[in-house]
């Protein structure tokens, strides 16, 4: 009992959390809210879905935030009014995500150099790019049907919320029920062993950072969309949320385990917690200190359980 | 028992079990000062183990370790080294960058208010360097060195720590003749000043030449201790591996269909690894190779299974020239290989008995980028009950089985993948016996299906036991192929050494 408790644990912490903040906040258990703390989520939701492949197979992505703004300002610039259609815009951002990511796994796979040192690299070469294409300034004028994806919504569901069950969904299967998640977990779990399984490990790789391109490809669009403008600057530091909700979620560092439901739950106790500090008037100051806790709270948790569990 | 007061050093009834298998029982063991005494015995005898114990590393389940009249209580390497117990280890341990005075002085550094005194240690070094005759700078930083001269080093770090015990474990194996004659005064000279010498080699005319007495180990136990003068080297041999063979070992049923060649291999080369190495395996068959540690036989295998590439020759397997780049491209022509070392390169510990089976054959339980449980479960716990695998479930985690149970996985995991030959590393290295005998039953039904068996072992016994033909290799050349009516652990052992 104990140990299913364990296993549990950051969705137990979660729902606690939301019951103290329901206590002290009446408005915190709105619709209108909760719509707000899922649409404010669902792109570090998507960053963190794919940072979560990455981490599983003992690697990690720090482009996240620097592939966010290149391909949002590649969108936005394909994006004004009445010049090409919305599939044009949607695709390019997609497709320079794609590329950043398959780079990073090229570079990765055949230098053989540690993925924080290559991604690190790839995180200042994209906000240099991202500056470049934008001449540094941010590109607005964007068409109403490209402001629609992060800022409309269908029957009264915000877009990007149903663009985060949706991937959500896509993710969560190929982890758990593809031959690809299942090299993922072998990968990361023992990637020698994985090798002379007959697993090829790069092409392994390539999928995750490739993935994990995309993925923030899409990110970028969406954030883009919602604040009508492409900003060379946007993105920074995302990363680090989208590595927090994946550890915080069970994801563990040294790669082999962790689960798209958990890396959700990590995405929701952060826009929770945001969320509930704002509703108490708590300055953004502050908040920064109690995410930092949390963030460690939940890694030393992680480690309790996997000493029980070894 | 009581303690001779000649001896330094006297070990009694000391006994020490992993995860419940013994790896030393009941042992006895003393040494006298000014004593070459020297430690005999097969890979997976217990000398390492033995050696770990009394340099404080592990500590002994039961039993005495009594040095300098006065019994070890706390065993720790610190606490040991302070005492006098040193070892030259087989790798050598030292920090490259540093000095070779600070290295000898690492951890015990004189100093004057905290300030480092680089000086003093090294007019000590230098003096100790001359007293055992080592043109050696102790300026000089450690990698500038060779192998040989690290050695050397290990060896005054052990007489500056005022050592009285010293255990010296293969210390000849990186040595020129030149350098062993140096070593063999140095070791003469320590004796004249009554330090005792514990003395590990594979090397049988060394052994004869300067040490005083010799015990042997055989599977963990005591087997006897003998003055040097009274044994010759078949005796010696005799006591090493003197054991009944035939019971430990499931009778065989000779494969009925035809003989083919699976997989024949021509002057297979690698540098500094392997050399003209030939031989082929018919179906039906197991094929042993023996030889010591660091004759070429792991090396081998992992060039054949494309796990590293090797330099020259071919690989024809059942009458295809094949040139096999990786573990992938080997297992999808059928060759099979468990490794020697299970845990970096058998099993995904994090992932189930299920998930680890399948784990090469997944693409065969997958509809285009699907994997279809059901069918694969099948699979799986079929083969798990097959191999015997003790365990709650089969979706229970591999880490948490006994050693004998993740080999079990590893083999069901290439067994699933049909292959045509297996290479066994070591297959049945740190598993209790009764497990044992099953991993023989295994390969015994393995021959019997037409399947093409190389097994490299360690274990003398193993080898005579199971195989139908031994290939023998040293320092990797091949030096001998026997039938197995031919084949004698003496012959064997002969060859290995040569």
């Amino acid at each position: 009992m104990l140990n299913r408790l364990k296993q549990y644990g950051i969705f137990v912490v979660f729902i606690i959390i939301c019951l103290i903040l329901s206590l002290i906040s009446n408005q915190f258990f709105t619709v209108s809210n909760w719509t707000i703390i899922i649409t404010q989520a669902s792109i570090n939701a998507l960053l963190a879905f794919g940072v979560t492949f990455v981490i599983i197979t003992g690697g990690i992505d720090l482009s996240l935030g620097s592939m966010v703004a290149v391909t949002g300002v590649t969108a936005a610039m394909l994006a004004h009014p009445d010049i090409y259609p919305v599939a044009l815009p949607v695709f390019a951002g997609l497709i320079s995500g794609l590329l950043m990511g398959v780079f990073n796994g090229f570079i990765i796979t055949k230098s053989k150099i540690a993925p924080f040192i290559v991604t690190l690299g790839t995180m200042t070469i994209g906000r240099g790019l991202a500056l470049i294409l934008s001449k540094g300034r941010p590109v607005s004028n964007l068409s109403d049907s490209f402001n629609f994806i992060g800022g409309g919504d269908v029957f009264g569901i915000p877009f990007p919320i149903i663009v985060l069950i949706l991937i959500f969904a896509i993710c969560s299967i190929t982890l758990k029920k593809t031959l690809l998640g299942r090299y993922i977990y072998a990968v990361g779990g023992n990637e020698q062993a994985a090798r002379a399984s007959g697993i090829n490990v790069n092409q392994v790789k390539m999928a995750v950072y490739s993935i994990s391109g995309l993925l923030a490809g899409l990110a970028g669009i969406l954030l883009t969309s919602r604040i009508t403008t492409g900003q060379p600057n946007a993105g920074a530091g995302f990363e680090l949320d989208a590595i927090a909700a994946a550890v915080i979620g069970g994801t563990s560092t040294s790669g082999g385990t962790g689960t798209m439901t958990g890396t959700l739950v990590g995405v929701l106790l952060i826009g929770v917690i945001n969320n509930g500090l704002d509703l108490l008037n708590v300055t953004s100051y502050y908040q920064q200190v109690v995410m930092g806790i949390i963030i460690i709270g939940a890694v030393v948790l992680d480690s309790w359980n996997q000493k029980s569990n070894g | 028992m009581s303690s001779n007061p000649k001896n330094i050093l006297q070990v009694q009834n000391l006994s020490k079990s992993f995860l419940g298998v013994k790896a030393l029982d009941n042992i006895q063991f003393d040494i006298q000062k000014g004593e070459v005494h020297a430690l005999m015995g097969e890979n997976g005898a217990g000398k390492s183990t033995f050696m770990k114990i009394l340099i404080g590393l592990l500590k002994p389940d039961c039993g005495e370790i009594i040095f300098d009249g006065e019994i070890l209580k706390t065993n720790n390497v610190h606490e040991n080294l302070k005492k006098g117990i040193s070892m030259i280890h087989q790798e050598i341990l030292f920090v490259p960058e540093l000095t070779v005075a600070q290295n000898i002085f690492l951890g015990r550094e004189t100093n004057h208010r905290n300030w480092l005194n680089d000086k003093a240690i090294n007019h000590k070094t230098q003096e100790l360097l001359d007293l055992i005759g080592l043109k050696i700078n102790a300026h000089t930083k450690i990698k500038k060195l060779s192998i040989a001269q690290m050695q050397m080093i290990e060896i005054a770090k052990a007489i500056s720590n005022n050592a009285k015990v010293i255990i010296m474990d293969e210390p000849t194996s990186a040595l020129s003749d030149k350098e062993v004659s140096m070593l063999f005064k140095i070791i003469k000279d320590l004796k004249e000043k009554g330090v005792a010498i514990i003395y590990i080699s594979h090397k049988m005319e060394e052994i004869f030449e300067i040490t005083d007495r010799i015990t042997v180990f055989r599977d963990g136990n005591y087997i006897d201790t003998k003055n040097t003068n009274e044994l010759n080297q078949n005796a010696l041999i005799a006591l090493m591996v003197g054991r009944e063979i035939g019971s430990l070992f499931p009778e065989k049923v000779t494969f009925k269909g035809e003989k083919k060649t699976i997989l024949s291999v021509k002057n297979f080369s690698k540098k500094g690894k392997f050399e003209n190495i030939n031989f082929e395996v018919l179906a039906g068959e197991v094929l042993g190779i023996a030889g010591l540690m660091g004759a070429g036989r792991t090396e081998i295998a992992r060039a054949i299974y494309g796990l590293d590439k090797y330099d020259s020759g071919e690989i024809i397997l059942k009458g295809d020239k094949i040139n096999i780049k990786s573990p992938k491209e080997a297992i999808e022509k059928g060759i099979g290989y468990v490794s020697e070392d299970r845990k970096a390169l058998g099993f995904i510990p994090a992932m189930s008995i299920n998930e680890n089976i399948s784990l090469s054959s997944l693409v065969n339980y997958s509809k285009v980028w699907f994997v279809n449980s059901t069918n694969e479960q099948e699979a799986t716990s079929q083969l798990s009950n097959d191999l015997k695998i003790k365990s709650t479930s089969i979706n229970q985690k591999v880490m948490n089985l006994s050693g004998g149970n993740q080999q079990k996985v590893v083999i069901g995991k290439v067994l699933l993948t049909s292959p045509s030959l297996i290479i066994l590393d070591e297959p049945t290295r740190g598993i209790d016996i009764g497990a044992k005998f099953e991993i023989y039953k295994l390969i015994n039904q393995l021959t019997d299906k037409g399947i093409a068996v190389i097994m490299i072992s360690s274990e003398l016994p193993e080898i005579l036991g199971m195989s139908d033909r031994i290939l023998v290799l040293s320092k990797g050349k091949q030096t001998a192929l026997f039938t197995k009516q031919e084949a004698t652990q003496e012959k064997i052992l002969q060859y290995a050494v040569n």
